[in-house]
C-alpha cells in the first residue's frame, strides 16, 4: 500500500463530490420518500451541455451557467411527469420508476450524442498541481473539497436560517402534520427539488474536470456508489446521509488509489460488502442514533 | 370451481408460451432466435415473480443468481479441449469436469438455488429499500467477481464454444417447468402465506407466519428457477459477465412491472409482450420492411421505447397490464356456464 498526500487529497475531493449527491439525493428523499436513482443522470445531462458549451468554443461561464439551465429544467421536469403521479406509491414502486427513467434518460443520450463520448475539457487546467508546503497537489482535489464544504454550508443555513428551510425540515419529519400546519406541499417539493437540481449542476462541472469524456453512462457508477453511501449513513437524517456519502466516497478514493491493481479491481465487491454488512447490523446507519430507523426489518 | 380457477391459472401461461413456441417454428431462422430468447425471458421473469410478486419485496438481485447459473453450465458443459484456450487459470476440477447438456442445466439450478439461500439468509430481514440496495449490492459484487476471478470462470472474456443446445424446444420445456414449479408454489401453503405477509405483514405475524422463513423459501425457490434460465441462456449465445448486468437486471424487471407484479400470469404476458416489442425494434435497429417501408431506427432506440413504456405503465396502470391478477374466466361467461351444469 502506498500512501501520498495526492490520495488523501482525492479521496477528499471525491468524498466532497460524493455528499453533495448524497445530499442532492437525500434532499429529495425527506420530502417524498423516493430515491431518486435517475440522480446521477441529472449529472450527465449537465457534463453534455459542458461538452456542448466546449466543443462550440463558448467561453466557461456561458457553459457552467448552459450546465445549471439544464439540469435545473430536467430535473423540474422530472418531478413533474414522474414523481408526481407517482406520490402515493410504495418506495419501492418509486425506486423501480426512477431506475426506469435512468435508463430512459441514458439510452435517449446514447441516441442523441453516441457512444463514444464527447470532451468537455473548459475547466482542465484545475488539474495543473499546487504547490503546498513542498507537496504537490493537483488543484481540483482543493476545488472539489472547497465547493463542496461552500455548498453544505448555504445548504445547511438556507435550512436552519429560512422560513423554506424550515418548511422543509418540518415536511421530512412528518409530511402530514407540516401540511396541516400550513407549509405547502408543492412549494416545500418544488424547492427540494430545484436545490438537488442545482447540486447536480455543481457536481456535473466538478466530475467533468475529472473525467472530462463524457459518455451515456457517465455519474452512473458514482449515483450506485452515493446511493449505497446514503443507505450507509442513514436515509432518514440529511446529516447522516451527507456524511455516508462523504465515507464512501472517501473510501472508494483513498483505496482505489492506495491498493495495487489486482487487489482495486475488487474494490466495488468489498464496498458493497461493507454496504450489506451495516445493513444487517445498523439498518438505521452508521451515523444515526438508536431507535431512529427508516429502515423497517422482519 | 376451485380446481376449474386453478386449471385456468395454470393453462393460461401454459398455453401462451407453447404458442410463441409453435410461432416459433414457422418463421425464418434469425427471427427464431428472438423467439427463443423470449421464451428464456419468460423463465428469468417467471423466477423474479416468485419472489418480488408473492412477497412484494423488490430484489435488483435475481440477475446475478441468472449469471451464477450461466458460469456453472457454460464451464462445466463446454468441451475440455476449448477450455484452456477461453479459461486458462480455471480452478483444477471445474477443468477436468465435463457433464452434458441437461445435467449442466439441472446443475444450474441448484447452485442458483443454493447461492440464492446463502445470500438470502441474511438478506431477508430486510424490507422495501433496504432490500432493494442490499439485493443491488450482491449484483455490484457478484458482476464484481465473476468479472476478475479467472480461476471460476472466463474473466472478461466470453463463453464461445458452450454447446448450443438451447433451440426451441429446449427453451419452450425451460419456460414451461418455470410455469409449473411457479404455479405449485403459489398454490401452495407457503405461497399462500409468503402472500399474507405481503398484504399485511403485521396480521400475517400475527398467526404465526415467519416472514422471514417464507421470504427465504421463495428466495431459494426463485434463485433455482433464474439459476436455471441462466444454463438456458448460456447454451443459448456467447455469453460474458457484461451480459448479466444492469441492462438485463432492467429489461427483466420492466417486464414483470409491464405485465402486472403480483400475479404469474402477468409475469408471463409481460415477458413476452415487451420481448416482442424489444425484438421489433432491435431488427428495426438493424433496418427492417414494415408495410413496404423501410425502418431504420438508430441503435439505442429500444431501451429508449421499453423505458418510456415502463414510466406510462408505472404511471397510467401501476398494476401492470393484467392488473396484476391471474386470468379469470369473465363473470357473464361462467354464469351461463354454471346455469348449464345447475340445470
Amino acid at each position: 500500500m502506498t500512501v501520498d498526500w495526492q490520495t488523501i487529497a482525492d479521496a477528499f475531493g471525491l468524498g466532497g463530490m460524493y455528499a453533495l449527491m448524497a445530499v442532492g439525493i437525500g434532499l429529495v428523499f425527506g420530502v417524498l420518500r423516493l430515491v431518486n436513482f435517475a440522480y446521477g443522470q441529472l449529472v450527465m445531462a449537465g457534463a453534455y451541455s459542458l461538452a456542448f458549451a466546449y466543443e462550440r468554443g463558448w467561453p466557461v461561464w456561458t457553459g457552467i451557467l448552459l450546465c445549471f439551465a439544464v439540469v435545473i429544467v430536467l430535473s423540474v421536469a422530472m418531478d413533474w411527469v414522474v414523481f408526481r403521479p407517482l406520490r402515493t406509491q410504495t418506495p419501492a414502486v418509486m425506486l423501480v420508476a426512477t431506475f426506469a427513467v435512468a435508463f430512459l434518460l441514458q439510452s435517449i443520450a446514447l441516441l442523441w450524442f453516441g457512444p463514444l463520448g464527447k470532451i468537455a475539457a473548459s475547466l482542465s487546467s484545475l488539474n495543473q498541481p499546487w504547490t503546498v508546503g513542498g507537496v504537490d497537489i493537483r488543484k481540483i482535489s482543493i476545488v472539489s473539497t472547497a465547493v463542496a464544504a461552500g455548498c453544505l454550508v448555504v445548504l445547511l443555513l438556507i435550512l436552519a436560517r429560512t422560513n423554506v428551510g424550515l418548511h422543509m425540515r418540518a415536511a421530512a419529519m412528518d409530511f402530514r402534520t407540516a401540511r396541516l400546519l400550513g407549509v405547502r406541499a408543492n412549494r416545500v417539493i418544488g424547492t427540494a427539488v430545484l436545490l438537488s437540481g442545482l447540486l447536480a449542476a455543481t457536481v456535473a462541472v466538478l466530475m467533468t474536470v475529472q473525467t472530462p469524456l463524457v459518455t451515456p453512462d457517465f455519474a452512473l457508477r458514482d449515483t450506485i456508489l452515493v446511493l449505497a453511501g446514503v443507505v450507509l449513513g442513514g436515509m432518514n437524517r440529511l446529516l447522516s446521509a451527507t456524511l455516508g456519502g462523504f465515507a464512501i466516497g472517501f473510501a472508494a478514493g483513498f483505496l482505489g488509489g492506495a491498493l495495487p491493481t489486482d487487489q482495486s479491481q475488487y474494490l466495488p465487491s468489498f464496498l458493497f460488502a461493507a454496504v450489506i454488512l451495516v445493513l444487517l447490523i445498523r439498518p438505521g446507519g452508521l451515523f444515526t442514533r438508536a431507535g431512529q430507523q427508516a429502515v423497517e426489518r422482519v | 370451481m376451485r380446481r376449474a380457477r386453478a386449471a385456468l391459472e395454470l393453462l393460461a401461461p401454459v398455453l401462451l408460451v407453447v404458442l410463441v413456441a409453435l410461432f416459433g417454428t414457422i418463421v425464418s431462422s434469425s427471427t427464431q432466435t428472438y423467439v427463443v430468447t423470449t421464451l428464456v425471458n419468460v423463465a428469468i421473469v417467471v423466477a423474479l415473480y416468485v419472489f418480488i410478486g408473492n412477497s412484494g419485496v423488490v430484489s435488483f438481485g435475481h440477475i446475478s443468481f441468472v449469471a451464477v447459473g450461466a458460469w456453472t453450465a457454460g464451464i462445466l458443459s463446454m468441451p475440455a479441449s476449448e477450455k484452456p484456450a477461453i479459461m486458462p487459470n480455471l480452478a483444477g476440477f471445474l477443468r477436468d469436469t465435463t457433464v452434458g447438456n441437461v445435467p449442466s442445466l439441472a446443475l444450474a439450478a441448484a447452485v442458483g438455488a443454493l447461492y440464492a439461500l446463502i445470500v438470502g439468509l441474511p438478506l431477508m430481514r430486510l424490507s422495501g429499500l433496504a432490500a432493494g440496495i442490499a439485493t443491488f449490492g450482491v449484483l455490484e459484487i457478484t458482476h464484481n467477481v465473476l468479472r476478475y476471478w479467472e480461476k471460476i470462470g472466463p474473466g472478461l472474456n466470453t463463453f464461445s464454444a458452450v454447446p448450443e443446445t438451447t433451440g426451441l424446444l429446449q427453451a419452450c420445456v425451460g419456460a414451461l417447468i418455470a410455469i409449473v414449479v411457479a404455479f405449485g408454489y403459489q398454490w401452495s401453503r407457503y405461497g399462500r402465506m409468503l402472500r399474507a405477509t405481503r398484504e399485511d405483514p403485521a396480521a400475517a405475524r400475527a398467526v404465526g407466519v415467519s416472514v422471514y422463513g417464507q421470504r427465504l423459501v421463495a428466495f431459494t425457490l426463485s434463485g433455482a428457477i433464474a439459476g436455471l434460465a441462466g444454463g438456458l441462456y448460456v447454451h443459448l449465445l456467447p455469453v460474458n459477465a457484461e451480459s448479466f448486468y444492469l441492462d438485463l437486471t432492467f429489461i427483466t424487471l420492466a417486464m414483470l412491472v409491464i405485465g402486472g407484479a403480483t400475479s404469474l400470469w402477468g409475469a408471463v404476458v409481460g415477458a413476452v409482450a415487451v420481448s416482442a416489442v424489444d425484438s421489433f425494434l432491435a431488427e428495426a435497429e438493424n433496418g427492417v420492411s414494415v408495410f413496404g417501408r423501410t425502418l431504420d431506427l438508430p441503435s439505442g432506440t429500444r431501451i429508449v421505447v421499453v423505458g418510456a413504456l415502463m414510466a406510462l405503465v408505472l404511471i397510467l396502470r401501476p398494476a401492470g397490464l393484467t392488473g396484476g391478477r391471474e386470468l379469470r374466466v369473465p363473470q357473464a361467461l361462467r354464469r351461463s356456464v354454471l346455469t348449464k351444469f345447475s340445470a
